[in-house]
C-alpha cells in the first residue's frame, strides 16, 4: 500500500458529475499516469465511493483509498497497476 | 379452504367494473399500450417468437410485485361481496366476514407450516416488518433496546431500527461477503460485543435478499443467537411462498403482493411463546397484533394465492432457477464489462442482478422499457433518495448500470431469449452516447 502522502500524478475534477461519468472519466484517463502512479477522482456523486473501488477490482487496478480535497470533496485514489 | 360461499355473485362485480370504466377512473392509465403486463392467464396464449417486443411488453419485475394470481383474482372478486362486514359483529354478515378471515388465517398457517394463532394480517409487508421487529423490543422493555441487523436488510428494517434507537444505542450493522451472504458468526459476534441480551433487544436477518436474491443462513444465525438469548426477526418478504420458511425466528414478516396476492396485505408471524408487545397504539379489533379495520377480501385472496403458489412451488422454482441460471450465463458471456452479482446457487429462484460498467441505470431501465422489458434497478439515479443501493454497496458491487430482472410465474425461455436479443445492443448504445 502507498504512503498516504504520496502525491497524485493526476487529479480529475468530477465534481457535479453523476454516475457513471466519474468512472468513465477514470477509465479514459488512467493511461495518462505511469504504472505505479496515482490518479485521484474528486467526485461529489455518492455512488463513486462504491464504484471506484468496484472498477479497480473489475479492471485489476489498485484502490488506494479516500482523501479529502481542500474544499472537503472526497478524492478517490487509484494506483495504476498496468 | 372454504371459499364455496365466496364463489357467488360474480355478476355484480362485473357490473361494477363496467361502471368504473365509464367514470374514467383509469384516466391516464397506460394499460392499452402495455396490455400484456397482465397476461391472459390460463388462456393458452403465448408469444410467437420474434413477434416484436414493442407490441408485447414483458414484465420482468416480479420481485417488486408479482402479477395477481388467477386464484387470488377469483377469490377477491367473490369475497368483495361477502367479506364487507365488520368481523367483530354478531350478525350474519359479520359472522360471514369473520369466517372468511379465519379461513384466510388457517390457510396461511398451513402453507407456512406455522400455528394459526401465530399468523396476523397487517396493512402491508412494511407494516409487518415494523411490527415484527419493534414488537420484540417492546416485548422485553427491561432488556437492551439496540437492534443488530445485517447491512443488506430491506430499507423497511433499517428505517424501523433507526426509528427505535435509544439515544446512546444506534443500530449496529453487520457486513456481508461479495455474494451478499451474512455470516451467522459475525452477527452473533456483533450481538455479543454489544452486550448480548443486556444490550440488544433484537437481531434482524432476512430470509433472502430482495435485490440480489442471495439466501441467508437463518437457521445458523438463529442457533447462534439462541445461545445469547436474543430474539431474531426474519424479513421473509422476498421469499415467502417461493421457498420454505426458515426456522428459528421469534417474529417474521411477509408481503402478499410479492407472491401474487393483492397489495395491502402483510403477514406478521409471532412465534408462540415469543415475548412480543404492540409497538404502536393498540386497536380493539379481531387481532390484537394488528390495527385498523380488517381487509377481509384481500386477506382471503392473499391466502388463496399463497395456497396456489405453494402447491406449484417445486415446479415453478425449478423452472425459474434454470431460466435464471441461463440468464446469468448469457449476460456474463454476451455483455462486455458486466458483473453478475449475488450467490449463483443459493438464491431466490426468480431473481438475477447485474451491473454494467460505464452505463447509467436510469437510461438502461428506460431503454429496456422502450424495447418492451419492465425491469428494476438499484442504481442511484433510479432511486428516490439518489443514493446507490445499500445492498450493492455492502457487497462492494458496482452500483451504476445496475439491473434486476425477476421472473413472474409465467415467464418463459422465450422471455429470457428476447431480453438477451436486445440487451447487448442497448448497453452498447448507452455507452456510445456517454462517450465510454
Amino acid at each position: 500500500m502507498s504512503e498516504p502522502s504520496q502525491p497524485l500524478d493526476l487529479e480529475l475534477d468530477c465534481r457535479g458529475l453523476a454516475c457513471p461519468l466519474p468512472v468513465i472519466r477514470l477509465a479514459q484517463r488512467i493511461g495518462e499516469v505511469p504504472v505505479g502512479g496515482l490518479l485521484g477522482v474528486a467526485a461529489t456523486d455518492a455512488a463513486a465511493r462504491v464504484d471506484v473501488p468496484a472498477w479497480c477490482r473489475m479492471r485489476q487496478q489498485e484502490y488506494v483509498g479516500e482523501r479529502a480535497a481542500p474544499d472537503g470533496v472526497p478524492v478517490f485514489v487509484v494506483r495504476r497497476l498496468g | 379452504m372454504q371459499t364455496h360461499e365466496a364463489s357467488l355473485s360474480l355478476k355484480q362485480v362485473t357490473d361494477s367494473r363496467r361502471l368504473s370504466e365509464s367514470t374514467d377512473v383509469f384516466r391516464g392509465w397506460v394499460g392499452r399500450r402495455v396490455s400484456r403486463v397482465g397476461r391472459p392467464y390460463g388462456s393458452g396464449v403465448t408469444d410467437s417468437p420474434g413477434a416484436g417486443a414493442a407490441t408485447a411488453p414483458r414484465y420482468l419485475d416480479a420481485a417488486s410485485s408479482e402479477p395477481l394470481h388467477p386464484a387470488a383474482r377469483e377469490t377477491l372478486l367473490a369475497a368483495l361481496d361477502h367479506g364487507y362486514a365488520d368481523p367483530r359483529r354478531l350478525h350474519r354478515a359479520g359472522r360471514n366476514a369473520r369466517l372468511l378471515l379465519d379461513n384466510a388465517r388457517e390457510v396461511v398457517a398451513q402453507c407456512l407450516g406455522v400455528r394459526r394463532d401465530e399468523v396476523s394480517f397487517t396493512a402491508s409487508g412494511t407494516d409487518a416488518v415494523h411490527r415484527g421487529l419493534l414488537g420484540l423490543l417492546r416485548g422485553r422493555p427491561h432488556h437492551g433496546q439496540r437492534v443488530v441487523h445485517s447491512a443488506v436488510e430491506h430499507s423497511a428494517v433499517l428505517h424501523a431500527a433507526r426509528w427505535a434507537q435509544a439515544p446512546q444505542a444506534p443500530p449496529l450493522s453487520v457486513g456481508c461477503d461479495a455474494r451478499g451472504r451474512v455470516s451467522p458468526e459475525d452477527l452473533a459476534a456483533a450481538v455479543a460485543e454489544a452486550g448480548g441480551a443486556a444490550g440488544v433487544g433484537a437481531a434482524a436477518l432476512q430470509a433472502a435478499n430482495h435485490e440480489v436474491g442471495t439466501v441467508q443462513d437463518v437457521a445458523g444465525a438463529a442457533a447462534a443467537l439462541a445461545e445469547l438469548e436474543v430474539p431474531l426477526f426474519v424479513d421473509a418478504c422476498a421469499s415467502m411462498g417461493r421457498l420454505p420458511l426458515p426456522e428459528g425466528w421469534a417474529t417474521a414478516a411477509g408481503s402478499a403482493h410479492k407472491w401474487g396476492g393483492p397489495a395491502g396485505v402483510g403477514v406478521l408471524l409471532v412465534r408462540k411463546g415469543a415475548r412480543w408487545a404492540t409497538p404502536f397504539p393498540g386497536d380493539d379489533r379481531v387481532d390484537e397484533r394488528a390495527a385498523g379495520f380488517e381487509n377481509v377480501p384481500a386477506a382471503l385472496a392473499a391466502a388463496a394465492a399463497l395456497q396456489a403458489v405453494v402447491a406449484e412451488r417445486e415446479e415453478t422454482a425449478a423452472r425459474q432457477h434454470a431460466l435464471v441460471a441461463r440468464l446469468r450465463e448469457r449476460v456474463a458471456a454476451e455483455v462486455p464489462d458486466v458483473e453478475v452479482v449475488g450467490d449463483p446457487d443459493h438464491r431466490l429462484p426468480h431473481v438475477v442482478t447485474f451491473s454494467c460498467l460505464y452505463v447509467d441505470g436510469e437510461a438502461l431501465v428506460t431503454e429496456l422499457d422502450r424495447a418492451g422489458f419492465g425491469v428494476a434497478s438499484g442504481s442511484a439515479c433510479t432511486a428516490s433518495t439518489l443514493e446507490p443501493s445499500h445492498v450493492l454497496a455492502a457487497m462492494g458491487a458496482l452500483t451504476h448500470g445496475n439491473v434486476r430482472v425477476s421472473l413472474t410465474r409465467e415467464s418463459t425461455a422465450d422471455d429470457v431469449d428476447a431480453l438477451m436479443a436486445v440487451l447487448p445492443g442497448v448497453v452498447a448504445s448507452i455507452r456510445e452516447r456517454l462517450g465510454a
